[in-house]
């Protein structure tokens, strides 16, 4: 089936990308602000997610309560997050409530209150929501590899630090706000039943004329390895491993994209048929790409009891060291059926599409069709995947444990 | 003009001579078919004496093949045809489903049917233990899992409901692939097995793979006795000292699976306690005194379950917990606005309807409703069925099924009875 894809960019920078999906009826959407974590101020880390806690504190004629209110009432799902790069303003409704829906985020985006006596209420959930990520150590590794393998300000967690809170106070919030809201590389994406047309009047009537501003990303500068440890009383010890690949910008993203497949696309790849089928020794074992843009990771990540945890990063290591010796036809082969399948099955999912092709614009500056993906990746040889490996040695690999004990790397950077 | 939504599914039953149900919900539109086999097995029909955590395990064991499969061809089967597969299992039923492009649903139905039906090697056994032992402790290490295992247990005490799904590390170690043979046996029957179809496929081309590849499955069914949990009230303090919040669960009695007020339950959940724009949220999360205090409602045979959870900074657990208690009891004076059930409704048509989009999420809710009910609805039967909530329904369902702080579990450092 041909993906009905439309984009324009409206004279104040604003970029609207809508793809119709007519036979759903509920309708996915996407706002990237360049309000993310790399734009918020030295030493202030969490400004990002306090101001997008306070945009739905009250906006326009709305206070907060009649804001959620209204919001409910439109059978709206809504979702704040916070990336590197972007405050992300993500929902999803019925289609028949889509346009009804612009006006309330015209107004949270244009005419927020960002009430300063609710300030120290968003700051205090954010203080709970962080310590919480403490006590996981799944998370609080996620959240450390990151730190340590993305120079800052691109790996400090998205959400914010615990010993950065005490630091922020309102006029950071409101600076950001005033950085960040406005139409300069934003991006709304939509996917629905509706075509870009039964939109477009009533967004530009809310957005034509919203002032833009000017914002530049700070620089990835790039990245050394290295191992660390930190001491957690758990059974299991954590263990992530990340390294840097093609990011999604790149000519070999695609080459990246199938290595992480063979390593982790199924469940008879490579980490898990050797880590978990024929040794037992961890529930959860996995790789993926992860990208920003100009930069990116293979972040391979397990669990296991922690007398057991040296042998799992042992063969973790050793797998990926196999990589370079050699890849079957059959491994490709395998990792472009299932990319097939998951490119065909993104189709009926709105939420999926709304994320993808607004990623896709920041990214790229276009949406790539499913079609066009589906063809680049059945083009792979396995020359092709060898190639790339020569190219993309495994080195400057970040390590990091989180568990009662450290273990030993047997691997010569 | 624009149009929203045009086409309606087909909805298709049958039934095998061995007592195999199919349901098929046709929407030649999808992208791919889904399909899903619902056997009517899991925690509660474990003898907690010695098979606790046998029917997960089990699970995990499908996966490793028959005699004529070993396993890492069954891993292999799958994901040449870019299969997304897994299965799950809960209190009352083991789910092993799939999602493949409608091209090879003839190629992956037969594997899947096969599996059903497992070799139990010794050998894979033993290493699959190990797998089995390191989920155990993949869960142990995360508080939620820690407050949600204890607080199961202690609400329903000696009914199976509250026995853990994983089991526990003393009966996987000392559990036999004999034992596991033997609980197969009784519980892989043919009339125990609904067969799940949405999506693009072809009806009689299921019928006919049905027929050739799971007709000659042993037909009968087990007993599936429900009664109602007798919770005592009571607390339990789980100490862990380093934790930096205090996680704190409690149960009370809801609705059970087959009851007329499931969705008022479902709206009341929302009303009080849902993660946004909520009662809770409005006097707990909105002045930032916690980051999360939610309520959800849980439906089983026989039983349902308000599980309410407060997560939250040590030192004020005491204070939260009593804001919590306050909500609910104001239940008694404040009743529900017009305005709060509309926005529930809406939010729950929303979720019904975004859950309903790939075949993948259809078919695990039919198979769901029939495990649960013996009742086959489609989407628009659900929204329909929400629609009619009145605002009587919710009064009652609160008058009926009171939301309290019955059994109550917290873990961290605060070791506070509340």
């Amino acid at each position: 089936m041909q993906q009905q894809i439309e984009s324009i960019v409206l004279p104040n920078g604003l970029a609207i990308v809508s793809e119709r999906m007519p036979d759903t009826r509920a309708a996915a959407f996407c706002w990237l602000l360049p309000g993310g974590s790399v734009y918020q101020q030295p030493g202030k880390a969490g400004t990002s997610t306090i101001l997008a806690d306070l945009l739905f504190r009250g906006a326009g004629q709305r206070s907060g309560r009649e804001l959620l209110g209204q919001l409910s009432l439109l059978g709206v799902q809504n979702e704040e997050s916070i990336t590197p790069a972007h405050l992300v303003l993500s929902g999803v409704t019925q289609a028949r409530n889509l346009v009804e829906t612009l006006p309330v985020y015209a107004d949270i985006l244009r005419r927020p209150h960002l009430p300063e006596e609710e300030f120290d209420a968003a700051r205090s959930g954010l203080e709970m929501t962080l310590a919480s990520n403490e006590d996981d150590p799944r998370q609080k590794l996620t959240l450390e590899l990151r730190r340590r393998t993305y120079p800052a300000p691109w790996g400090i967690p998205a959400d914010g630090e615990l010993a950065d809170l005490p630091t922020i106070d309102m006029d950071d919030v409101r600076q950001l706000a005033k950085s960040s809201l406005q139409p300069h590389q934003a991006i709304f994406s939509v996917a629905s039943s509706l075509a870009l047309s039964d939109l477009l009047p009533t967004l530009e009537k809310l957005l034509g004329d919203w002032q833009p501003g000017e914002i530049t990303a700070p620089p990835l500068p790039p990245t050394t390895g290295g191992y660390d440890h930190l001491t957690h009383a758990s059974q299991q010890t954590q263990i992530g491993i990340a390294y840097p690949a093609a990011d999604s910008t790149h000519p070999d993203y695609l080459k990246a994209w199938a290595i992480v497949s063979i390593l982790s696309g199924g469940m008879s790849s490579r980490l898990f048929t050797e880590v978990r089928e024929k040794r037992g020794l961890c529930y959860s074992v996995s790789a993926n790409l992860h990208s920003l843009k100009g930069a990116a990771r293979v972040i391979c990540s397990a669990s296991s009891q922690n007398e057991r945890a040296q042998e799992t990063l042992d063969v973790l290591l050793a797998e990926l060291q196999r990589l370079k010796l050699g890849i079957a036809g059959e491994e490709l082969a395998r990792c472009k059926a299932l990319a097939k399948s998951s490119l065909v099955m993104a189709q009926d999912s709105t939420s999926s599409r709304a994320a993808s092709i607004a990623r896709d614009w920041y990214q790229l500056g276009y949406v790539r069709t499913l079609q066009s993906l589906k063809q680049q990746i059945e083009d792979l040889t396995v020359p092709d995947l060898l190639a790339y490996l020569d190219r993309w040695p495994l080195a400057n690999l970040q390590i990091l444990t989180v568990g009662p004990q450290p273990l030993v790397i047997h691997f010569n950077q | 003009m624009t149009q929203y939504y045009q086409q309606k599914p087909m909805l298709q039953q049958a039934t095998l001579p061995n007592g195999l149900t199919i349901l098929g919900e046709h929407r030649p539109s999808a992208q791919s078919v889904a399909f899903g086999f619902f056997v009517h097995t899991g925690a509660r029909d474990e003898n907690h004496a010695c098979e606790s955590g046998v029917s997960h395990f089990l699970e995990h064991m499908v996966f490793k093949g028959t005699d004529q499969l070993p396993a890492e061809m069954v891993n292999r089967l799958f994901d040449d045809l870019g299969c997304n597969y897994n299965a799950s299992t809960g209190e009352e039923v083991t789910t092993f489903y799939a999602a493949v492009l409608p091209e090879y649903f003839e190629t992956v139905f037969p594997l899947q049917a096969a599996i059903l039906f497992p070799s139990l090697r010794e050998d894979d056994f033993t290493t699959e233990k190990q797998v089995i032992l390191e989920e155990i402790a993949e869960y142990a290490d995360q508080p939620v899992y820690v407050a949600y295992d204890h607080v199961m247990q202690l609400h329903f005490r000696e009914h199976p409901l509250g026995q853990p799904i994983l089991g526990t590390p003393q009966s996987i170690q000392s559990l036999t692939a004999e034992q596991m043979k033997t609980y197969h046996r009784e519980h892989y029957l043919a009339g125990n097995i609904a067969l799940v179809v949405a999506g693009n496929f072809d009806w009689d081309q299921v019928l006919e793979l049905a027929a050739k590849e799971c007709g000659h499955w042993p037909a009968g069914e087990t007993a599936h006795p429900c009664r109602c949990a007798s919770p005592a009230a009571q607390t339990v303090v789980i100490a862990k000292p380093a934790l930096q919040q205090q996680h704190i669960m409690s149960i009370s009695p809801a609705p059970d699976s087959c009851h007329r007020l499931r969705y008022a339950a479902e709206m009341v959940s929302i009303i009080v306690g849902d993660d946004s724009n909520s009662r809770l949220y409005w006097e707990l999360v909105d002045p930032g005194l916690t980051d999360i205090a939610e309520i959800s409602y849980s439906d089983y045979q026989g039983c349902g379950t308000w599980l309410t959870y407060l997560c939250c900074d040590p030192e004020a657990a005491e204070d939260n917990w009593q804001a919590v208690r306050k909500v609910l009891e104001e239940l008694d004076t404040k009743p529900f606005t017009v305005e709060e059930m509309e926005q529930a409704r809406n939010l729950l048509a929303t979720r019904l309807v975004s859950r309903g989009e790939q075949p993948m999420h259809r078919m695990l809710a039919i198979g769901q409703n029939w495990h649960s009910r013996l009742e086959y609805r489609s989407l628009d039967d659900e929204l329909e069925a929400l629609d009619q909530v009145t605002m009587d329904d919710l009064q009652s369902v609160i008058r009926e099924f009171p939301l309290r702080l019955t059994s109550t579990v917290s873990v961290g450092p605060n070791t506070a009875t509340l």
